[in-house]
Formats: structure tokens, C-alpha cells, sequence
């Protein structure tokens, strides 16, 4: 779907095309990203390393590949990868003062599969600190602003690839999602923000925030080019013993241009009123559009989805708080010296670690301590089975289910000061999360905010049964194509780069 | 009033398994090198990197658990325990808290009287070893008073079975022979090397006392540090010593863990106040349950050796083996099942052994080759007992046959022949070589017959010499008495 | 369900986090909070309920033992907070 024809413009589908075809080398589309990223980034800030020798020396490898009559389905396409997937003997930091300078030794696998399918890595994104957050305002590297208003959060935790793709600096972002931490910037950037079936692409090399949970995604402009990255990306990796082994059924290939006959489920319990009236008529307007597209809507009920925050609040933090351990100043990054070595990991925590991932991870430990677990952890092991239960009886009679992506689109800065507030934001993808299903948002609407002078996107979530992913691909694909809502309006920070 | 104390002991073995590779990564398992050199980003506990677990050790686990009479539960899980130590990469041990790989089971061992005795298991789980600090500054490397620590991460992510005893254990000799028997079963299933010098087998001792006959448990202490079986025997002596005296004394048994060393004969105490630890444990949500399957762990049931408690029960009871010679046989499993052949063979097992403990394990030391592994094969050994049974060779011939055969193999019998070993029993002959020698020695005749007999056997040597050893002995000694009187 | 205050200072301890007394007031107050959402989880009846450690039930994950090339130790040490030679330094360890 090309946009424009400027290369900054199209989408990873059109770049890899045109660079296998030769009209344009990887080379030049990676200049004039390179170009566009110093013009803006300084703005947008969604950079926290830029690569560029690194991609330049990857282009060109990307160049001689074609030439000698390779096809690569992602050829020569500009990759933004959140700071907490590692590549090799690149910084790696997670958006934490613990690990701004530690170099990694290895590369991600979803990464590694991503180069290897001709993409071209631009730099690493910012973050909330080891993705613990919804607006990325918790890195301690660094600002990124929403190119949609630059006075308002791209969301988070992935909020630097989402700033970053929505910019223009990167056709792909790579973001991880682990309580909508995709999803939720994908909304509020404009974006197709997919979060895979857990365990569906691997995560060796994504530094771990709760392990149960996480799943790396892509942010996109386009549903084909999500499809194209997960394509790239899904399978079976022996590296890391819970992603799946489980054939990949290619989903850029059943992308579809409507959805009749498909039942589309409207969850009873997701009032969406509560969203504001201008939000609320969006999203009633949203679903009359997969109506139209020829989809049934039945409603269904996840009568402990309401629960999810609950249960999220307690299994994340406390993975976190173990995940998390390993950061002590003995063989890699921060260490604030003292006496002995209890002081030491006190002393380095307590200066490497930003307030919310404190937070987490004492309230992860207090979860997991003696005399707490059974009520706190196991509990929330036992809520998490009712919700996976919900979703599987409603699947019984929907073949996706459709909600917001986000409780508000994007906000404005220091908006959220109250930790509850800010969780409140992932109300909405947290259940699929800890169902472990696909899900991903699609552009469905703008409303300006109050108080804001610009429109902000709004994004619908759409969630699959497990691996149904080429099902929610090809329905979203559908709705995008129909209603063309991410193209309404473009970034500032873009057209006034240009201009 | 005597009181009298019996001494209830509970063992923890820390035992490293024998794999290629480590428990969570395909760095190599092998002790020492270089220091950091067996590393990678898993056992480094490096940011992103993912524990994926090594079949091997799994089935290792199910081996010794099967071999001890254990449990394999239809489900198992690997847990997370949560601490910080320098030498541990994650700050968390990748372990199994409730859901072990293996339940119960026994381990049977025996007195150097060959009394058999049973200890009951708690359970064998799978976990990862840590990383190996040294201490510097404390001038005797010790960890209390030291000024930094170094660390080697090489041993980081080695798989280690804990295995854990109920309080079953009464006495410092049979801790020694329960961990050697555990020591013997484990390097006979080729599970583990359990070298405690090289540290593949760890141990402690929870001691406590109680009056005879008493149903409570005492308080325990728990003994670490001891680096050798005889500082095992030596640390639990001296702790049952010091408890007993306490208790005397008037004064009380504290829970605590107490250190050993070596050179003071005495247990110290380590830690004065026991701190509760807060492990958190957890299921390890980077990995996944393991499920036993049927099928596996009938494979692995076949391929288990008859174990060495078993054969010293067989050696002792149906061979008539005394318990120390039969502890000697199963010491290597490769030898009790040379020897069980050659006995099968030859029907006579005091002479088996005679020879495989004197004899064989002589050349085997001398040569460094092991007698299972030898020129002599058990075929060979079967026949030279027969040929000397048979009184076609004497035992000096024997002996030199032996010799031969170590060093160059074949069978005895034709070797006898080929040589002309064969033993001579003409009498005519002898009473040649009798009279010669009767001859040629009048000063040690005459002192026989003054009353010293015992130059007989100098004459016996001569005469023998001169048959090249091939006289019968009995026959010589017959003939030289007659004709001295 | 447990109350909802937390023993900051305990938990800190066991995190290894060092925190000020502002800090410990502040965290105790947030937590506090935090516990008394996540509380709510007491109104469902989990008693008949498995716990879910993972979504997808996958079984005897395992790899075969064979030897992959590691890190170099120069990489690995370059890293380091604190090396002396070959190996990791670190401050004196105290009993706990
Ligand atoms: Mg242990
Ligand atoms: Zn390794």
C-alpha cells in the first residue's frame, strides 16, 4: 500500500519490492531514513542509539545479497528495535541507568530473523525502563514525544519504535508486549501494533520483564507489513524452551478484503461509556464499520476480564522481581562500590533502577514471600486460569473479539501521576495477555482530546484464538483497507520536516 | 547415673552429573581450566539469554531415582529459588522446590562386618551448580575475615542432583558407608564421577541427639565443610562428642549450621543466629513442565547395572566372599562383572578372588591398565584356575603365567604347552633332583637333622629351582622329608 | 486476602534495594494501594481453580547434550564492574 512515493513514506511491502526488483537499493532507502532521522529525531526522540555505520554496512549487505539473486522478503527495510532486544556488540539498555552502558554480547533471535530477512537495523528505541510502563515516560535515557503532538506520550512501554515508525524513521518497529505494551502505542501512534500468540516468536535476547508474558510484535503503518514481520519472525526457536514448535502458517499470504463470515464479539462487560462520549461514539462507529464489512456481531461475555488488572499487578511484578535479580553489579553493567558485597547490590539497585521498576519489584517479592504466595501469587495463577477460560468460551461462539486498544487515546505528559491511573490504561489488553492470545490494534478513528489542538488516533484491538493469527491479519487487513483511517492524517513532525 | 545418647543423621549430597554439557546451555562440563572460559550468555545469567534443559541430565535423574527405588512422578517442574550470591548469575537457582523429579527410594549399604543397613530418601532433584569464588585477604582463604572475593564462572549452570536422606543414620561409620555406598551406585550408573576432591560430590550432615529410646528428634546442627569421607567420619564423631558433652552438661543444643575444619578436629559454629530464609520460591515461567514418559523411563530401567550393594549382598551370601574382599570386588563395576564371569566359569570364587585382589590388581597398579580391561581375559583367568586345579602347573608357574599373559595375552593352556610348563610329577625324576640337592647342601642337611626343620624349605627351593619350578611342590616335599629322616 | 500493608523494609531488604526513609513512606503508601486493588482478586472463588504458570502447554522441552562455542572471555570480562586477571572481583562477601 504505498502511501507516497517518497522512499521515507512506503511501506516496508513497497521497499522490499522495489530494492528485490532493483528500481532502489537498500542503500538508498537506509540514506534517506538516516537522512529524515537526524531532520526529526532530535524532535521525536524516539532513538536511544543511532546505528549508523552499522546500518550502512548492513544495507550494503543487504545490496550485494540481492545482487547475487537473492530475494529477501524484507529487503533493504529500515528497522527500529526496542532497547531491550539485544543486538550484538550494540548498547543495549532497557531505558535503565543499569545497563546504559552495557554492550550486548549476542543478538535476539526475532532479531537475528529480521536481519536475516533483508531488514536494515536504524537504531535502538527508547522505552519505559525494562518495559514497565504505558506512556515512556519511565526511561531514564530519555524523552520521545507522540509525533502526532509533540506534547503528548507515544505510549509505552514500546513507545520508541511506535514514535519512531510512526515518524517515518523506520518502516518496521520491533516492540515487545507484555500487558499491551504494543498495543497500546500502536494506538496511540497511528499504527497496526501486533502482539503474536505467546510463545509464538521467541525470546531469547528480549531482556525479560515477566517472562509468562512477554511476546515480541511489530508496529507497523500496514497490516501487510505486520503480516511480512511475522512472518519473518514466528517459529520455533530451540534457544528458548517456551516458544512453540508448532508449524507457522504464513499470514501475509490470506490477507482478505472483507469479513463476511466472520462473527465478530463484543465483550458485555467492556462498557465502553466510560471512555468519554467522543471516544465512545468512535468506537461504536468502528464496530458498525466490521458490520458493513460484512462481519456478524454477537456479544459475548469474559465475566472475569475485569479481573485482569488484578492478576496482571501481581504475576508481572512477580516475575519481574526475580527476572530482575540478575542486575547486581557483579558481571555486567552498573555498580555503586561499597565495603561489602550486601551494601554493593543495595547500593546499585538502588541507584540503577527508576521508581516504578522499585515499585514492581517489591511489590513482586512481597507477592512471592513467606506467608504471601498462596494468597497473592497463587491466586493470581488461579484468576489467570478463569480468564483463559472466558475467552475460550467465547470463542465458542466468535471467531475474533473486538474492544479498544486503549482507555483514552494518547495524553499528555505527566498525566498520570498515580501508578493506578497509568496501569488503568492497559485495562483493555491485559486479558489477552494473560491469556496468551494474538491480538493487535488497528487505526480506527480520531478525536481531538480535551484540553489537546490536534486529532489523536484511536486504535481497535482485535483478538484471535491461540495461533489464529493469519485469521486476525487477513480480518484486520479488511477493516484497514476499507476505512483508510491511518491515512487521514500525517505527523507534524513529518509534514513540517518537509515543508 | 549413665545417660546414653544415640545419634540421629540426616545426609545431604550435593552431586554433580556427568554430562557433556551444562544443565541450562551447550557450554562444556568439565572441571577446572581456565578461569571464565566455559561461559555463555545463559550461564552468565546475561540479559535476554534463556534456560533450555539438557535431556541427559534429565534422564541421569531418572536413572538414579529408578536405581534407588524411587518414585518418578507422572509430573515434574523446575523452580526457581531466589537469593543473591556473587557466584550465582541470575540471583536465583534454577531448582525443583515441590514437584521433584524423583520421590522416596532407599539406599541399602553395608558394614565393614557386612551387616546390610537401609536409609530412607526424602527425594533427588535437578538443579544448577553456582560459580566458584576464592577469597583473598583472609591469608587462609577462608571467607570470614576476607577483603574481596574472585569469581570463576566455569562451574555456573553444571547440573547437580541434591540428593537428601531421612534422619535414618546412627553412627559417623555408617554415614561414611551410606555415602560410599550412594558414591559407588552413582559412578556405577555412570550418572556422575563423584570426585569429592574435585567437588562433583558435596555433603552435609544434619546431627542430633536424643536419649535411647527416645521418639523426639533432638535439635540438629548442620555440619558443611567436610571435604573427604574421612572428614565426614571425623566431623560427625566430634560433633556427637561435643552435643553429647553439652547435653551432659546441663547445657542446650542450639539450631545452627556449623562448619568443620580439618585442622582443629572441631566443628565452629558459622552462622550464630539462623536467619530464616525467604527463598520465593517459584515455577520458573521460562520453563516448561517435564512429564516423564512411560516409555522413557522403561528405557532407562533396562539399561540399569545390577547395583553394587546387590553384588556384595550375592558375594557375601551365595559366593562366601568375606565382606572386605567382597567391598573390594564391587568397588568398580566393570571388575564385580570380570569376576562374577570367571566364577561362572570356574565355580570357585575364593579362587577368583585370590587372584583379581592379589595377583591382577598387583599388575593392574603396576601398569595402570584395569584388570576388566587387561590382556587377561576372563576366559584366560578360567582356564589357569583349572589348569592349576588340575595340577598341571603349580602356583609359582601360575604366577609366571599370569605375568606373561598380562603382558602379551593368549590362553594359559597353550602357553604350557608351548613352554613346556606342564608340572612333573615322575616321581623318579624328583627323587633325582632330591638327591642332589641332599648332596650338594650337607652343612643345612645336618642342621635339620640336629632339630632346625625349618631349612627344609630352603632345600624344597633349591630343588624346585632346579625342576625351573616345574616339580610338583607337594611331590618334593614328600620325597626331601623321607629321605631326611 | 492478606491486609493491605506491606512490610517495605523487609521486602526492600530481601530485593536488595536500598531505599531512603522518604522512599519507604512513599512505596509503602503506593503498595498499599496497589494491594488494596489487586484484593479484589478475593471475591473470585479460585478454590476448585489449577493455577497457570504458562498459556501454552507445552511439555518435556529438552535439548540434546552437545557442545555449543561460548563466549570469548575478553567479551565476557570487558563487561565487568570489577576484574582482576581472569576473573569477576567483588567486595568482601559477609555472612548474612
Ligand atoms: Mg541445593
Ligand atoms: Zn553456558
Amino acid at each position: 500500500m504505498a502511501l507516497e512515493n517518497d522512499p521515507i513514506e512506503r511501506s516496508a511491502a513497497d521497499i522490499a519490492r522495489d530494492v528485490n526488483a532493483g528500481t532502489i537499493s537498500a542503500s538508498e532507502v537506509v540514506e534517506g531514513t538516516l537522512a529524515h532521522v537526524d531532520a526529526v529525531d532530535a524532535r521525536v526522540g524516539a532513538y536511544l542509539t543511532i546505528l549508523h555505520d552499522a546500518a550502512r554496512e548492513r544495507a550494503a549487505n543487504v545490496d550485494a545479497r540481492v545482487r547475487s539473486g537473492e530475494r529477501l522478503p524484507l529487503a533493504g527495510v529500515p528497522l527500529a528495535v526496542k532497547d531491550n532486544m539485544c543486538l550484538t556488540a550494540t548498547r543495549t539498555t532497557c531505558g535503565s541507568r543499569i545497563l546504559e552502558h552495557w554492550i550486548a554480547p549476542y543478538t535476539a533471535t526475532a532479531v537475528a530473523r529480521m536481519l536475516e530477512a533483508g531488514c536494515v537495523p536504524i537504531g535502538k528505541t527508547n522505552l519505559d525502563e525494562f518495559a514497565m510502563g504505558s506512556s515512556c515516560e519511565n526511561s531514564a535515557l530519555g524523552i520521545t514525544r507522540n509525533p502526532y503532538d509533540l506534547s503528548r506520550v507515544p505510549g509505552g512501554s514500546s513507545g520508541g519504535s511506535a514514535a519512531a515508525v510512526a515518524a517515518r524513521e523506520a518502516a518496521i518497529g520491533l516492540g515487545s508486549d507484555t500487558g499491551g505494551s504494543i498495543r497500546e502505542p500502536g494506538a496511540f501512534c497511528n499504527l497496526i501494533g501486533f502482539k503474536p500468540t505467546y510463545g509464538r516468536i521467541s525470546r531469547y535476547g528480549l531482556i525479560a520483564f515477566a517472562s509468562s508474558l512477554d511476546q515480541i510484535g511489530p508496529l507497523t503503518r500496514t497490516v501487510e507489513d505486520a503480516a511480512l514481520a511475522y512472518d519473518a519472525m514466528a517459529g520455533h526457536d530451540p534457544m528458548d524452551a517456551t516458544s512453540i514448535d508448532r508449524p507457522v502458517e504464513p499470514a501475509a499470504a490470506s490477507l482478505r478484503r472483507d469479513l463476511h463470515g466472520l462473527r465478530i464479539g463484543l465483550v458485555r462487560e467492556f462498557d465502553t461509556e466510560k471512555l468519554g462520549p467522543d471516544v465512545d461514539k468512535a468506537y461504536d462507529r468502528a464496530y458498525a464499520e466490521l458490520k458493513a464489512l460484512g462481519a456478524d456481531l454477537v456479544e459475548v461475555s469474559l465475566p472475569t476480564a475485569d479481573y485482569g488488572l488484578a492478576t496482571y499487578y501481581l504475576i508481572a511484578p512477580a516475575e519481574c522481581s526475580s527476572n530482575l535479580s540478575r542486575f547486581d553489579g557483579v558481571r555486567y553493567g552498573l555498580r555503586v562500590d561499597a565495603d561489602d558485597v550486601q551494601a554493593m547490590y543495595e547500593r546499585t539497585r538502588a541507584a540503577g533502577f527508576g521508581s516504578e521498576v522499585k515499585r514492581r519489584i517489591l511489590i513482586g517479592t512481597h507477592a512471592l514471600s513467606s506467608g504471601y504466595y498462596d494468597a497473592y501469587y497463587v491466586r493470581a495463577q488461579k484468576a489467570r486460569t478463569l480468564i483463559a477460560r472466558d475467552f475460550e468460551t467465547a470463542f465458542a461462539s466468535c471467531d475474533l473479539i473486538a474492544c479498544p486498544a486503549a482507555s483514552s487515546p494518547a495524553f499528555a505528559f505527566n498525566a498520570k501521576s498515580d501508578p493506578y491511573s497509568m496501569y488503568m490504561m492497559d485495562y483493555y489488553t491485559i486479558p489477552m495477555s494473560l491469556a496468551g492470545l494474538p491480538a493487535l490494534s488497528v487505526p480506527c478513528g480520531w478525536v481531538t482530546p480535551a484540553g489537546g489542538v490536534e486529532p489523536m488516533p484511536l486504535g481497535l484491538q482485535l483478538c484471535a484464538p491461540l495461533f489464529a493469527e493469519p485469521l486476525l491479519l487477513g480480518a484486520a487487513h479488511a477493516y484497514e483497507r476499507a476505512t483508510m483511517h491511518a491515512v487521514k492524517h500525517l505527523p507534524l513532525v513529518v509534514s513540517g520536516a518537509r515543508a | 547415673m549413665t545417660v546414653s545418647y544415640e545419634a540421629v543423621i540426616g545426609i545431604e549430597c550435593h552431586v554433580e552429573l556427568k554430562t557433556a554439557t551444562k544443565m541450562f546451555c551447550g557450554c562444556p562440563n568439565e572441571f577446572g581450566g581456565e578461569p571464565n572460559t566455559k561461559v555463555c550468555p545463559v550461564c552468565l545469567g546475561m540479559p535476554g539469554a534463556l534456560p533450555v534443559p539438557n535431556r541427559v541430565a534429565i534422564e541421569h535423574m531418572i536413572r538414579a531415582g529408578l536405581a534407588f527405588g524411587a518414585e518418578i512422578p507422572a509430573f515434574s517442574k523446575f523452580d526457581r529459588k531466589n537469593y543473591f550470591y556473587p557466584d550465582m548469575p541470575k540471583d536465583y537457582q534454577i531448582s525443583q522446590y515441590d514437584m521433584p523429579l524423583t520421590l522416596g527410594g532407599t539406599v541399602k549399604y553395608w558394614l565393614e562386618d557386612g551387616t546390610m543397613k537401609t536409609c530412607r530418601l526424602t527425594r533427588i532433584h535437578l538443579e544448577e551448580d553456582t560459580g566458584k569464588s576464592s577469597h583473598a585477604g583472609s591469608g587462609d582463604g577462608r571467607i570470614a575475615g576476607s577483603a574481596y572475593s574472585l569469581v570463576d564462572f566455569n562451574r555456573a549452570g553444571v547440573p547437580l542432583m541434591e540428593c537428601v536422606s531421612e534422619p535414618e543414620i546412627h553412627s559417623a561409620v555408617e554415614a561414611v558407608a551410606y555415602l560410599e555406598a550412594l558414591r559407588l551406585t552413582l559412578l556405577q550408573l555412570g550418572v556422575s564421577d563423584v570426585k569429592m576432591e574435585e567437588g562433583s560430590l558435596r555433603c552435609d550432615a544434619n546431627v542430633s541427639i536424643r536419649l535411647h529410646g527416645a521418639a523426639e528428634l533432638g535439635t540438629k546442627t548442620e555440619i558443611k565443610n567436610m571435604n573427604s569421607f574421612r572428614s565426614v567420619h571425623r566431623a560427625i564423631e566430634s560433633e556427637i562428642a561435643r552435643q553429647t558433652a553439652l547435653l551432659e552438661s546441663g547445657g542446650r543444643i542450639v539450631q545452627e549450621t556449623r562448619g568443620w575444619d580439618e585442622v582443629r578436629g572441631e566443628t565452629h559454629s558459622m552462622r550464630s543466629k539462623e536467619q530464616a530464609h525467604d527463598y520465593r520460591y517459584f515455577p520458573d515461567p521460562d520453563l516448561v513442565p517435564m512429564e516423564p514418559l512411560a516409555g522413557a523411563v522403561e528405557r532407562v530401567t533396562a539399561s540399569i547395572p545390577e547395583l553394587p550393594w546387590r553384588r556384595f549382598e550375592r558375594f557375601t551370601a551365595e559366593y562366601g566372599i568375606n565382606p572386605k574382599q567382597a567391598t573390594q570386588l564391587v568397588a568398580t563395576g566393570a571388575l564385580a562383572t570380570y569376576f562374577d564371569r570367571v566364577v561362572e566359569l570356574t565355580k570357585r570364587p575364593q579362587q577368583v578372588t585370590n587372584f583379581v585382589l592379589g595377583d591382577l590388581s598387583r599388575l593392574a597398579n603396576e601398569s595402570g591398565v584395569p584388570i576388566a580391561q587387561s590382556k587377561v581375559l576372563p576366559e584366560a583367568l578360567a582356564e589357569l584356575i583349572a589348569l592349576l586345579e588340575a595340577k598341571t602347573i603349580n602356583s609359582k608357574i601360575a604366577k609366571d603365567l599370569l605375568e606373561r599373559m598380562w603382558a602379551e595375552g593368549g590362553s594359559p593352556a597353550s602357553l604350557v604347552d608351548s613352554l613346556g610348563l606342564a608340572q612333573t610329577s615322575d616321581v623318579g625324576v624328583i627323587e633325582k633332583f632330591v638327591d642332589d640337592a641332599i648332596a650338594a647342601n650337607p652343612k643345612v642337611v645336618a642342621d635339620y637333622r640336629a632339630g632346625k626343620s625349618n631349612v627344609a624349605g630352603f632345600l624344597v627351593g633349591q630343588i624346585m629351582k632346579a625342576s625351573s619350578g616345574k616339580a610338583d611342590p607337594a611331590l618334593v616335599k614328600d620325597l626331601l622329608l623321607k629321605k631326611l629322616a | 486476602m492478606s491486609s493491605d500493608t506491606i512490610d517495605v523494609r523487609y521486602v526492600a531488604k530481601l530485593a536488595r534495594i536500598a531505599l531512603t526513609d522518604e522512599e519507604v513512606d512513599k512505596f509503602g503508601a503506593q503498595l498499599g494501594d496497589l494491594l488494596a486493588h489487586v484484593n479484589a482478586l478475593a471475591e473470585l472463588d479460585t478454590s476448585l481453580v489449577p493455577a497457570t504458570a504458562q498459556v501454552v502447554e507445552s511439555r518435556n522441552v529438552e535439548r540434546d547434550d552437545v557442545v555449543i562455542p561460548g563466549l570469548d572471555r575478553e567479551v565476557v570480562l570487558s563487561q565487568a564492574p570489577q576484574r582482576q586477571g581472569a576473573f569477576f572481583r567483588v567486595p568482601r562477601i559477609i555472612a548474612e
